[in-house]
């Protein structure tokens, strides 16, 4: 089974790296883009078929090392 | 005073802080490799040191705070023996938990390596007792993530009870938001845990211990953890 975890920092913290993307992006003249903000993606192959026990697993992937959920925000999509 | 410091891939500064504990104790310390599961025995002290465990692949500090002498170093922290973070250490330590916070991107997106004044916020402490309160004193920074923030009730805690244990400053001491080269919050270079036995900071006190290479504003620390 194959997912995707997203990991983005939450609105309240500061993102200056997604501040100097977004400046380079209007620098290269891409119209139209009100704010950029970075995050990560992880892809995970999992053991099994059972999307409850894969969503548990990822959950705790996330909560003890994928993300720090002092700043970052995480969303699991199960394939 | 037995020292042990803990040695994780990609950590480059334990000879410099070998050195200073040498110095100021007399006393070789333990050398403590990342996947041991226990400490050596008798050990007062714990130093995690600074540069760059795992390549800071992930986040700063977060694979080595799951290692497993990090169960270890947990266990003595909670047993209220000492534990020193420094620079790279003092990120794993708040991704261990051991310390609040997050040490984030500097603010002007820029890696910092110069010296540094801060000013010593708390003198009370087995890390700080040989320093004056409010001394300034002048460290080497050198770090691209030392942005220190929390949230809002956690930094009014730390200011309350007196955690902050150094704040950067110009060279008279003086503290606004232009001080801060990182964009840390309030300024904050180094902080304790609640029962002060856990201390972690940016800046390199382990650098300044000889007049040789810059001064000896560092000695202090290690001379009162030997105290």
């Amino acid at each position: 089974m194959k997912a995707r975890v997203i990991v983005t920092l939450k609105s309240s913290v500061l993102d200056p790296q997604g501040k100097a993307i977004e400046g380079a992006l209007k620098g290269l003249a891409v119209d139209g883009l009100s704010s950029v903000r970075q995050g990560k993606v992880f892809d995970i192959e999992l053991d099994g078929d059972d999307h409850a026990t894969a969503r548990r697993k990822l959950s705790e992937a996330c909560e003890r090392l994928l993300a720090n959920t002092i700043v970052e925000n995480y969303a699991i999509e199960i394939a | 005073m037995r020292a042990a410091i803990i040695l994780f891939p990609g950590i480059n500064r334990e000879g410099d802080v070998a050195r200073a504990l040498r110095q100021a104790t007399g006393a070789e310390p333990a050398i403590v490799w990342h996947a041991e599961h226990e400490l050596p025995p008798g050990v007062d002290l714990v130093v995690l040191p600074g540069g760059f465990s795992y390549g800071d692949y992930l986040r700063c500090g977060a694979i080595a705070a799951r290692a497993p002498i990090m169960r270890a170093v947990g266990d003595h922290a909670a047993r209220g023996g000492l534990v020193l973070g420094v620079c790279n250490g003092f990120q794993i330590l708040c991704e261990a938990g051991l310390l609040p916070g997050v040490l984030m991107r500097n603010s002007q997106l820029r890696f910092i390596c110069k010296m540094q004044h801060v000013r010593v916020e708390n003198a009370q402490t087995p890390f700080t007792r040989r320093y004056a309160p409010g001394q300034v004193v002048k460290f080497a920074i050198a770090h691209g993530e030392g942005n220190f923030i929390a949230d809002d009730d956690t930094i009014r805690r730390i200011e309350a009870e007196g955690r902050v244990a150094f704040r950067y400053c110009d060279i008279e001491g003086r503290v606004g938001d232009d001080t801060s080269p990182n964009g840390a919050i309030n300024s904050i270079a180094g902080v304790f845990n609640d029962r002060f036995n856990v201390l972690g900071l940016m800046p390199h006190p382990e650098n300044l211990i000889d007049p040789l290479v810059g001064g000896t504003d560092g000695r202090a620390l290690f001379a009162s953890l030997a105290a």
